[in-house]
């Protein structure tokens, strides 16, 4: 769906992306993660033809980016940076003149358009919106026109960024099920985000992007596959401590931490020693982890070390 | 593209205001000039005007002299400038470029309504005065009116002539309105765009006067504005319309060629 190839973006003498190989498969839900002002949306901006390359190639549903971006963007629906709406229309008046500004999708007749608007607001739960103008909507209502606008073409592919920006719980979740439904239909997922709950709640595979560099591409499933370390609670610390011991990693309350790859195997042998369990499982590492361990403070963050040297601090994990 | 820019011009409450505004304008001098008859010495500027008192039906042409020099280029500087640059801080034009609506076809579709703007402008504040002129002064539809060169001309040839000069206006507004969409595509400030068009004209209409700059005056966009007034000459003296049309479709193309080399190479980081 997506490819680069040494991908690289300057302004002036800033390095916003650096050398990104980057790979989005077809059906993917693939979300990039990275501190503030890391990349992630000059990335996203390269990848529309918003903003031309310094150097790198490309490749967005086969065709060459920015050459040939006007063949693929009908069949992309996109949120870049926050929605945005003329205010002082309505939310369908915006649709209505947004879905006419480009190519027309199933028909340009006035009834086919109204359709899509419609649908659009439906699948966002927009549907009863009034005719108020957009100046007088919520942060989240405006999120909502701008998912709404970015699905308007029916889109294979959907770039976005931050989706759930400025939702309630309830509208995270909404938004989380109408993506992942879409994804089931066909749909690429592509989004960037520094909630890193959100990503792993959604997403299968991830890039971590620190600095301008992709430092990280894997699935969730591999990043977040068993440390070969089981986590157990017992209130028998001492006895099982002294059962396990040797293979003990850390201990800290009720709780040990134990080298072994298989904790019904452990449970087995812990019961068999008569000794209570509260709570088992294998360790697996978090998203938050992952991530923490590979990327360095956002640039909203400015240390004193940051402008004298350019090695990190190592981050606790 | 084209339908899309025009109804965002209709239904944004500012194009309203402007038009309404320029149009105030020569009706509040009609009311003076009405309810105190005291009309500036023939000849005096603005144009015109002395001779409203006698035919109200020439006040269209005495409006187009009221709102020329400041009014009207004011009004097409803020649209023109918005046109881009407004965009871009509004956050739209990423989402316009991405929907896909190509450059190019951005450009020329925010010109088009630019260009609509004018027409309607120029249009409205005729018609507008036209109406106050035969309702406020001493109408005389059938007779004659006299040219700035003393000869008659029939009510046909007036309206004919008014015509011309609208249409002669309009096309004095699209210099103004080229360096306005140029600069607009160079910021993302609606604000500076407008006002780096207004300095240009300030500084063209210093320079024409200026004895001292005559090595230049021929190429000021400013320069061959007033020529509309050679409409109500008798023969109509068609020289410095003819060069003040060339003159505005040079800086039309120049200025339309740089924002669309600028345009079209641009980052939209907005």
């Amino acid at each position: 769906m997506i490819t680069t190839r040494i991908l690289t973006k300057r302004y002036g003498p800033i390095l916003a992306v650096d050398s990104v190989d980057l790979s989005v498969r077809s059906g993917d839900r693939y979300g990039l993660l990275g501190p503030n002002g890391s990349g992630k949306t000059t990335l996203l901006r390269l990848i529309l033809g918003l903003v031309y390359a310094t150097s790198g190639e490309i490749e967005v549903m086969g065709a060459s980016v920015p050459r040939r971006v006007r063949d693929v963007l009908p069949s992309v629906g996109a949120l870049v940076e926050g929605p945005a709406a003329y205010g002082h229309l309505s939310g369908r008046a915006n649709l209505m003149l947004f879905d006419r500004a480009g190519p027309a999708r199933g028909g340009g007749g006035r009834r086919a358009r109204r359709g899509r608007v419609l649908e659009a607001l439906e699948r966002v739960g927009l549907a009863g919106v009034d005719n108020r103008p957009v100046k007088a909507y919520s942060l989240g209502m405006r999120q909502r026109l701008g998912l709404a606008a970015a699905l308007l073409n029916a889109p294979r592919l959907l770039v976005l960024d931050e989706p759930t920006n400025g939702l309630d719980p309830q509208g995270i979740r909404e938004i989380r099920n109408l993506l992942s439904e879409l994804n089931a239909a066909g749909t690429t997922l592509f989004l960037s985000s520094h909630l890193l709950a959100e990503v792993e709640h959604l997403c299968t595979r991830v890039g971590v992007i620190d600095r301008g560099r992709l430092v990280l591409e894997e699935s969730v499933e591999t990043l977040r596959a068993p440390t070969g370390r089981a986590v157990v609670r017992t209130p028998d610390i001492d006895r099982a401590a002294a059962l396990l011991d040797g293979r003990i990693e850390a201990r800290s309350g009720d709780r040990l931490v134990v080298r072994h790859s298989d904790p019904a195997e452990l449970n087995g042998l812990l019961v068999k020693a008569g000794l209570r369990v509260a709570e088992i499982g294998a360790e697996r590492r978090s998203l938050e982890d992952v991530v923490l361990q590979v990327t360095s403070a956002g640039s909203d963050r400015v240390d004193e070390w940051s402008r004298h040297d350019d090695s990190r601090p190592s981050q606790a994990s | 593209m084209i339908t899309v820019e025009l109804v965002k011009l209709c239904r944004r409450p500012r194009t309203w205001v402007s038009l309404f505004l320029l149009c105030a304008l020569p009706a509040t001098i009609a009311i003076f000039l009405a309810v105190t008859k005291v009309g500036p010495a023939p000849g005096e500027e603005p144009a015109f005007l002395a001779a409203v008192l006698a035919n109200g039906s020439l006040f269209p042409a005495a409006a187009l002299a009221i709102v020329l020099p400041i009014f009207l280029p004011v009004a097409v500087a803020v649209i023109a400038g918005d046109s881009v640059a407004g965009e871009a801080s509004s956050g739209m034009l990423r989402y316009l470029l991405i929907r896909p609506v190509g450059r190019t076809r951005l450009l020329v579709a925010k010109l088009i309504a630019i260009v609509a703007f004018v027409l309607l402008a120029v249009v409205t504040v005729a018609v507008t005065s036209y109406v106050i002129g035969i309702s406020l002064f001493e109408a005389q539809p059938g007779a004659t009116v006299t040219t700035v060169s003393g000869v008659s001309l029939t009510p046909t040839e007036v309206l004919v002539r008014t015509a011309g000069a609208l249409v002669y206006v309009a096309i004095s507004m699209l210099g103004v309105a080229a360096i306005a969409l140029f600069l607009s595509t160079m910021t993302d400030s609606s604000l500076g765009a407008a006002l780096g068009a207004l300095a240009a004209l300030v500084t063209s209409t210093a320079l024409v006067t200026l004895d001292a700059a005559a090595a230049v005056r021929p190429y000021l966009p400013t320069r061959y504005w007033l020529a509309w007034i050679d409409f109500f000459r008798d023969p109509i003296l068609w020289r410095d319309i003819e060069r003040g049309v060339a003159l505005q479709a040079v800086y039309v193309v120049v200025l339309l060629a740089a924002a669309w080399a600028n345009f079209s190479t641009k980052d939209v980081t907005s």
